[in-house]
């Protein structure tokens, strides 16, 4: 996975409740199995009925590569899809500020390099105003080791992260090397239902 | 001194506790695993290029449902876009050796459905399906994890899921049902007073009498819409019904095995004294068959309901609903009842059950559906859609006009290609109303089965206990 440790770019506004992945990742658009995620993203939000470009944020010239998304409550709701997050790293957005973001969606941001900060309050107000008002022209950069988001004109807001999202996101680690380490456990865990609970351990076609 | 009891939701989770990473996540093992369509095929992609083998093909399934047309006579082609799905999803499986439910098969259908059904989930049994509603099998009292591509890799290579312990939250159902009311309707009035995200962090239990006296389906319904609610997981304590309904299904325990898991079964309930992280009572006597006016699965109202009128609400929170109101073509305070339909749809893992098709059969015998609506009924498995025709369903939709289709998702998510056309009023029993899900600009309403059928004879919203 590719390491998360710093950030720089357009931050973009989007400032509504509960954008679920659907509207992420329309995926009845989608042709094939490897589509172009980035060109999918929010792509029925994003055209008229006759398929041209509409005013949506992401058609606004300063928002060809975005780099950050600010939304409101609930971000990333819905379908389990990590086509979401894979649609929005394909335009280079490597950082989600929601004041809250789904469970499911937020595990896969961390599975991809796409670092999912919560922010509310009255600090969430005043970067959302930020962000509305500079509506792309400068950057915002945001560091991770130092959790901090940060406007053009200085102003820093901190974040919180658990101190293993964090870990594991500025190394970039490997997901299932990190969970082998713990091989023998599983076995043993293995070992052990087979003897207490056989069923658990046997999905057995009785037909067959 | 005597310990703090525990709740259900942390007996199993003990149970399954293999161990703690350095970084503070704990390694929950998987006993069930069921992938399907449209995203293993990434997933085992993914496994090839970092050279990893499926570590327990055995306790894995594969299941062809969500890019399979559901037109009888189906093939591979006939949904000319998920063909590459379904390929890719057999030869995956068949690399992997996991089997797979492929088309033709007489176990072929939608995972939430099937895997109950075999008696492949069990109660206290953990499983994983990379999609939203994995939740669904809760309603045995299993616990469930929807996961994304990257964790379904995850759990092939290690058969464990990596998560920091939910909190948990106890949803009480008090009261009793009424006439034409079901698990469906129980969901959507908690997602009204829960909200989309009141569920976020919480793994739920549903409790109270309405959730006992739920036939084992309906449980599956109800749990369906966990995710609705924020949630991943979701269950209710299986009980004597439970075991009843799991008794001699294919993959279910038998013999001295049986018994011993019965034994175990009877010890998964929540403690009298454990405590919650937070409670919910839903009251549920006086509830009317549901259905959701807007946009998303909490814009719920009773059928004798009116849409709400902005106007009357505090000005921060007038967008969205004027928004969906917009979106939804209706009317401000006006009555949902009468609003004309353009499509009917039911299936889906939320309602597509045996006494999902027989509630909804029974409105439509003898009656036909309105002229200008198209209405379609796709059975959750194959094995739903035998039984149905064993008992003549099958013959009641199609002389009244409705599509007797083949399993799969179909227009739950339309990632079939199954879709409604813009601006037209659909009544579906599955589980997002999100805008353009099912298709661009299509108005979805999400009901039960009951008011689908009477929507589908009536050609209008129709409150099914006045037919």
């Amino acid at each position: 996975m590719r390491p998360f440790i710093t950030l720089s770019g357009p931050a973009m506004p989007m400032i509504e409740d509960d954008i679920n992945t659907d509207q992420i990742a329309p995926l009845q658009l989608a042709k094939g199995l490897s589509p172009d995620w980035g060109q999918l993203l929010f792509k029925r939000q994003r055209m008229n009925a006759d398929g041209s470009d509409n005013e949506h944020v992401l058609n606004k010239p300063q928002y060809q590569k975005p780099a950050i998304l600010v939304a409101n409550e609930n971000f990333g709701c819905g379908s389990s899809r990590e086509s979401a997050v894979w649609c929005l790293t394909g335009v280079g957005i490597r950082c989600v500020i929601a004041r809250s973001i789904a469970d499911i969606f937020r595990e896969n941001c961390l599975l991809n390099g796409l670092l999912p900060i919560e922010l509310s309050g009255a600090a969430m107000d005043r970067l959302q105003a930020l962000v509305s008002e500079i509506d792309g022209a400068q950057s915002f950069s945001v560091d991770l080791p130092a959790q901090t988001v940060r406007a053009p004109n200085g102003e820093t807001f901190s974040f919180e992260i658990s101190a293993s999202d964090k870990t594991r996101l500025i190394e970039g680690l490997d997901e299932v090397g990190l969970t082998m380490k713990h091989e023998s456990e599983i076995v043993a865990f293995e070992d052990k239902i087979r003897k207490s609970m056989p069923w658990m351990q046997e999905a057995r076609d009785r037909r067959l | 001194m005597s310990q703090q009891g525990r709740t259900l939701f942390d007996k199993i989770w003990e149970q399954h506790l293999v161990g703690r990473r350095s970084d503070g996540r704990e390694l929950i093992y998987i006993d069930r695993h069921v992938l399907h369509d449209l995203h293993a095929p990434h997933a085992f992609g993914k496994l090839a290029q970092a050279g990893r083998q499926v570590r327990r093909p055995d306790l894995t399934f594969s299941m062809q449902d969500h890019s399979v047309s559901v037109q009888p006579g189906r093939t591979d082609d006939t949904y000319a876009e998920g063909a590459a799905f379904v390929r890719a999803m057999r030869e995956g499986s068949r690399k992997n050796n996991v089997r797979v439910f492929d088309l033709g098969d007489p176990d072929q259908g939608i995972s939430h459905v099937v895997a109950p059904e075999l008696g492949l989930v069990l109660p206290g049994a953990t499983h994983a399906v990379p999609d939203s509603h994995a939740c669904t099998v809760g309603g045995l009292g299993a616990l469930a994890f929807g996961c994304g591509t990257t964790e379904l890799e995850h759990i092939l290579a290690t058969q464990v899921v990596t998560l920091f312990r939910p909190k948990r939250l106890r949803v009480n159902l008090l009261g009793s049902l009424g006439a034409d009311v079901a698990g469906k309707d129980v969901a959507l009035a908690v997602i009204a007073k829960l909200g989309v995200a009141g569920g976020r962090g919480f793994a739920i239990e549903f409790a109270g009498p309405v959730a006992r006296a739920l036939p084992v389906e309906g449980r599956l319904t109800l749990c369906n819409l966990t995710i609705e609610m924020g949630s991943r997981s979701g269950f209710v304590a299986p009980d004597e019904a439970v075991f009843n309904w799991i008794k001699g299904r294919p993959f279910a325990p038998d013999g001295a095995q049986w018994d011993q898991a019965l034994t175990y079964w009877r010890t998964l309930f929540t403690d009298a004294d454990a405590i919650f992280d937070k409670e919910l009572d839903v009251d549920c006597s006086h509830l009317a068959p549901q259905i959701t006016w807007g946009t998303e699965p909490s814009q719920v109202i009773g059928i004798d309901g009116r849409v709400p009128d902005p106007a009357t609400l505090e000005s921060d929170k007038r967008a969205p609903v004027e928004r969906a109101i917009s979106y939804m073509g209706l009317e401000p305070g006006a009555p949902i009842e009468g609003l004309p339909v353009g499509r009917v749809f039911i299936g889906s893992c939320t309602n597509s059950r045996l006494p999902d098709l027989e509630i909804a059969a029974h409105i439509v015998k003898g009656r036909k559906v309105a002229p200008g609506v198209t209405a379609w009924a796709v059975p959750g498995s194959s094995q739903v859609k035998r039984d149905a025709e064993a008992r003549g369903l099958d013959r009641i939709f199609k002389e009244a006009g409705f599509m007797w289709g083949e399993s799969g998702c179909s227009m739950c998510a339309g990632t079939n290609g199954d879709m409604g056309q813009a601006g037209e009023r659909v009544l579906s029993t599955t589980n997002r109303n999100f805008e353009n899900r099912q298709g661009r600009g299509v108005r979805t309403h999400l009901v039960g089965p009951a008011l689908a059928a009477a929507a589908a004879v009536a050609g209008r919203i129709t409150d099914v206990r006045k037919l």
